[in-house]
């Protein structure tokens, strides 16, 4: 009897490959490492996301479908891959001191944030629905835990468990939909999925509407986007600073970029109906986001509503369901990540042995004390605003562009208007920076790698604002696979 | 469809679960009928190997044991994925067993983990 | 005949386990009557003809799942909780009948509009079907066998951290730093909500 041969390709998994064995390697190491020498694991994450960077942009260009058509390995998913390790090498930079201070300087930290990682590098690549689930559930499966890492602090296993609830709830919904998907067409591979809507002219049937219902709601959670929001603001007050950075750039992104492929591929979002009801839940997002941003004290609850906001404004592109509207999304989350990350890292620095630095009024006369974080957070909220030059600015430009070539004309200017809102909150936090008097006795935990961090978000921040050409143009190049 | 030709290789269990309810049931009834019953209220009180009973048994219990649960749903699960490919192994072959050893070889790594950081001592 | 009976046995059964679990006020009776309901979705699969399924949902959910609830309802304090409505529940009974009308509307309602994959019944028949999901699983399944590994992996890892007793206290005086007044700090928070 001839044996099977399966379909594999690991080149098409090599990146992930390599972190996974980092971060077993990772897990086998961490017992015999002293609890004061734990940050030498760090160091260990840090080489292995780097190598698995570097390889990951040697295959950029590549086009491979494999693993039975379970993984694609294209140029649309290199982006993703390239972004999230730079998120989470980014992360690790600026937990290292943190989680000393918070006293959970454990290895399994950085193993699990490496775990999470490999869930969100196989997302955007999975091709087929059971690829895209598992993967999905990877992620949020170390993201569960890394909420409730504090395991001595209430309001952390609060935030784990709501996490946690909500989590696997819209994951039970998302998997609902994957079925009706499954049972309407045979097939869990995208592909095929659309290529037998397309052959049938099925446009409307009873199990796509609720196979659709299903999944956006699932993914509604998974973003945050209203009105599956209410886990966000407690989750990421909760949760170690670090991990609410990591949650409101990494899992983001890697929602957003699964949703385009199951959405565009599978549901062929361009020819359907579907955008009345994504146009309410984006207009209902990026509003409520804003107006509840306006009456947050602390800042781990504003960044929050920030971000609900944020996804709403992103949900434009997949609206507009125009080539255009998906290199948008793109490059309005890759300045998304770099400055939410850059904002969470300032919180992080307020964060001391006898203050735990995440209330508005704990950023009292910061600037005054220190005029060079003053100036780095201006260089963030005016991103987060969009407001020229920088990396926010170029994102939503080319949005509401999009939103306007698409003619929702409405969307664009509730985007703007929401946009004006959004001003009030983060120049209320510049205010406090600027004209408080200083806190007597606000330490701030500088560490080299924290700096490291700071300097790269703020230097992104600001240089993807100054010139996108490079950042447009690989945006533009991955969405080719959507045509 | 439902009741096909497999449901045959069921009869042998079909009659094993009806053996065990006649036996137990049976046991019951036939003694209920057969037994001399002199009722004492000792003989409804907790049996306690002889002594007393000072308190409620449920006791709240270390959280150990939750662990010990846990690694056992996980290594189950792990055997329950060896039955299938124990039953195709012949066709798979070679890339069979390399998939299975990197299958393994995670779990060997948990346990390695699990053992270092005291999860399966006991005190 | 025989096989819609044994289905509505085993249906009947099952329904009935999961609402005595849910009603029932003692938890391990609520525990014992969920291994009820496992038995007989059991049962139910060995009708489907999918002996694999059930052999798997006895050996791990009535197995080990059961007897972490089991574990678990032990590490709580035994003496039952009051019963009582959470102000929210008229939204909860809500939005359960919502999904439950939507569950019975799709299994009536929606339309099977393909053909059908390579498994059909004869097939499955045919080579039995432990070997059949094995040929599927080890071949065109690969991908998500081994994340299915991983994903177990962290579900251990994050039992062993959060569970707490695998982390032997730290030795030496590395990462020790006097947090009393940012304890409290912390607790008074946590006091006024």
């Amino acid at each position: 009897m001839t044996p099977i041969m399966p379909d594999i390709q690991l080149i098409a998994i090599f990146p992930e490959s390599i972190l996974a064995i980092f971060a077993c390697a990772l897990f086998v190491m961490d017992p015999f490492i002293a609890r004061d020498k734990k940050e030498q694991l760090g160091y260990f994450s840090l080489a292995g996301l780097c190598v698995s960077g570097v390889s990951t942009l040697f295959l950029w260009g590549k086009s491979i479908s494999t693993f039975s058509g379970m993984i694609a390995l294209d140029n649309y998913a290199l982006f993703f891959k390239t972004l999230f390790l730079m998120i989470s090498a980014l992360i690790i930079l600026m937990s290292i001191r943190y989680i000393k201070i918070e006293r959970i300087n454990l290895g399994e930290y950085y193993g699990l944030i490496l775990f999470a990682t490999i869930g969100m590098m196989f997302m955007p690549s999975a091709t087929d629905l059971l690829s895209f689930y598992l993967s999905l559930e990877l992620m949020s499966m170390s993201l569960y835990v890394l909420a409730a890492f504090m395991r001595k602090d209430p309001k952390s296993i609060e935030g784990g468990i709501k996490y946690f609830l909500t989590g696997v709830f819209s994951s039970g919904l998302i998997l609902y939909g994957v079925a009706f998907l499954f049972g309407a067409t045979g097939t869990t591979n995208l592909g095929e999925i659309a290529a037998f809507l397309q052959e049938n002219g099925v446009t409307s049937s009873l199990s796509l509407i609720m196979a659709f219902v299903l999944l956006i709601t699932g993914f509604g959670f998974k973003i945050s986007a209203v009105p599956f929001h209410m886990w966000a603001p407690d989750v990421y007050e909760g949760s170690p600073t670090p991990v609410t950075a990591f949650l409101s750039a990494g899992s983001k992104a890697a929602a957003f970029s699964v949703m385009l492929r199951v959405f565009i591929n599978a549901f062929a979002l361009s020819s359907g109906n579907w955008w009345p009801v994504l146009w309410v839940i984006a207009v209902l997002t990026m509003t409520l986001g804003n107006l509840v941003a306006l009456v947050q004290t602390n800042m781990k609850r504003l960044l929050a509503y920030s971000s609900i906001a944020h996804a709403g404004y992103l949900m434009i592109g997949l609206i507009t369901a125009s080539q255009i509207g998906y290199a948008a999304i793109l490059i309005y989350l890759v300045g998304y990540v770099f400055m939410t990350l850059g904002a969470f890292t300032l919180i992080i620095l307020l964060c001391s042995a006898n203050m735990k630095g995440d209330q508005i009024s704990d950023f009292k006369g910061l600037a005054r004390t220190n005029p060079m974080l003053g100036l780095v957070f201006i260089i963030f909220a005016l991103s987060l605003i969009g407001i020229p030059p920088s990396a926010g600015f170029v994102g939503k430009l080319y949005l509401f562009n999009s939103a306007i070539q698409g003619g929702f004309y409405w969307l664009a200017i509730i985007g703007i208007l929401n946009s004006v809102v959004s001003l009030y909150y983060y120049f209320r936090v510049v205010q406090v920076m600027y004209m408080d008097e200083p806190n007597a006795g606000t330490v701030l935990s500088f560490s080299p790698t924290l700096k490291v961090a700071l300097g790269i978000t703020a230097f992104l921040t600001l240089f993807l604002g100054l010139y996108p050409e490079p950042i447009i143009k690989a945006a533009i190049d991955s969405v080719q696979i959507f045509l | 469809m439902i009741g096909s030709a497999t449901s045959i290789n069921y009869i042998p269990i079909f009659i094993f679960i009806v053996i065990s309810l006649v036996f137990g049931i049976g046991t019951l009834v036939i003694s209920y009928f057969v037994q001399v019953r002199i009722d004492d209220p000792e003989k409804l009180s907790t049996y306690e190997c002889g002594s007393e009973p000072i308190s409620d048994a449920r006791n709240p219990f270390p959280a150990r044991y939750y662990i010990i649960a846990m690694l056992f749903v996980i290594f189950d699960v792990e055997v329950a994925f060896l039955y299938p490919w124990a039953v195709v192994f012949d066709k798979i072959g070679l890339f069979g067993l390399i998939e299975m050893i990197v299958f393994i070889a995670l779990f060997l790594v948990a346990y390695v983990y699990a053992w270092k950081k005291g999860g399966l001592e006991w005190d | 005949m025989t096989a819609q009976l044994l289905f509505f046995y085993f249906g009947g059964m099952a329904v009935a386990g999961a609402v005595v679990a849910v009603f029932t006020p003692n938890l391990v009776y609520s525990a014992l009557s969920l291994l009820m309901t496992f038995i007989h979705i059991a049962g139910i699969y060995i009708l489907l003809n999918a002996e694999f399924i059930a052999a798997v949902q006895i050996i791990v959910y009535a197995g080990a799942i059961l007897v972490t609830y089991v574990f678990v309802l032990m590490l709580f304090n035994p003496e039952q909780e009051k019963r009582y409505f959470h102000k929210q529940y008229k939204i909860g009974a809500f939005l359960g009948a919502v999904v439950l009308f939507l569950m019975v509307f799709a299994g009536f309602k929606t339309e099977i509009l393909s053909k059908g994959g390579p498994f059909t019944v004869e097939y499955v028949e045919e080579i039995g079907h432990t070997r059949a999901i094995g040929n599927a699983l080890f071949t065109d399944f690969i991908f998500p066998f081994e994340i299915a590994s991983f994903i177990l992996l962290v579900a251990m890892f994050g039992a062993i951290i959060l569970a707490g007793r695998g982390i032997k206290k730290p030795k030496g005086p590395g990462g020790r730093v006097d947090l009393s007044s940012r304890r409290k700090a912390k607790e008074a928070i946590v006091g006024e909500r």
